[in-house]
């Protein structure tokens, strides 16, 4: 049996629920993607059926052959796909072919991160607490993909609705990334 | 905390960053060529400015990438900062 990496913090996670709706979504495929060549981008987003993002620090979602995914900007010639799990090495070797003899790589990365959804209306508010990067609506709509440090731990950081954010997380940091949502919650929580 | 205008990615804090050193130090040519006093040259000596220097950052946990910027070495004010290849912009102290 697998185990996820924040599986031992399920329960804890759920009680931020008066604050935070917090839930892992574990074992996500994902892939990360260099190329630079326009005429590859393209067609690696028609294969995936999203494109890729053409803006910095945004990402990209839409429903193709694998279903919902996601594309984000990581750096100027650097993406992540994500979609469901266990489709990694299907859309790896779709992607390879999409690149066909532009230059670029297609490497499994799903081992290395989990992923981690927060709802609520204080997501930007709780997520503050250790994040430099702002987060007011006005310069981080809905959209926007962010890597940067919270908590001194590297995260990409994804704002998938007016109140909901998604977090990528390395493995290793999961559960350190959970005890510090934790202890940020818990001003909020005395008074919930 | 002081912020740092990606080129890439816009303000992030300084502990985003990594410093790398003066820009703009071409790589010998011929680097068997040189007598061991020019490779020291290469390898060990930099400027030391009192005023703007031309440096490497890199946005090591944003982007990762490679970037140039132009800081006053007397107040930390970073003046200008530009992507690798592109020339240094012209700036006043
Ligand atoms: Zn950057």
């Amino acid at each position: 049996m697998t185990v996820s990496p924040l599986a031992a913090w399920r329960d804890r996670l759920a009680a931020l629920a008066p604050v935070l709706d917090v839930a892992e979504v574990p074992f996500r495929s994902q892939l990360t993607v260099r190329v630079s060549d326009p005429d590859a981008l393209a067609a690696a987003g028609s294969a995936l059926g999203v494109p890729f993002p053409s803006a910095a620090c945004t990402f990209t979602s839409g429903t193709g052959p694998f279903g919902d995914a996601e594309v984000l900007w990581l750096g100027p010639d650097e993406f992540l796909v994500t979609a469901s799990p266990g489709l990694q090495v299907t859309i790896e070797e779709v992607l390879r072919g999409a690149l066909g003899t532009a230059g670029g790589s297609v490497v499994d990365t799903s081992a290395q991160r989990t992923t981690v959804v927060l709802q609520g209306p204080l997501v930007r508010q709780v997520l503050a607490h250790g994040c430099s990067v702002d987060l007011h609506p006005s310069s981080a709509p809905v959209g926007t993909c962010v890597q940067t440090l919270l908590a001194r731990t590297g995260i990409v950081l994804q704002v998938t609705g007016e109140d909901r954010c998604t977090i990528l997380v390395r493995s290793s940091f999961a559960e350190y990334f959970a005890a510090w949502l934790a202890d940020a919650c818990t001003e909020y929580l005395a008074v919930a | 905390m002081q912020l740092i205008p990606c080129p890439w990615c816009g303000p992030r804090e300084e502990a985003e960053f990594h410093y790398g050193g003066q820009a703009h130090v071409a790589y010998p040519e011929d680097p068997a060529a040189l007598t061991d006093e020019q490779w020291a040259q290469y390898v060990f000596f930099r400027e030391n400015p009192s005023g703007p220097f031309a440096e490497r950052w890199s946005h090591h946990a944003g982007c990762r990438r490679w970037f140039n910027a132009v800081r006053d070495t007397r107040t930390h004010d970073l003046l200008a900062v530009y992507r690798v290849g592109e020339p240094m912009p012209e700036v006043t102290a």
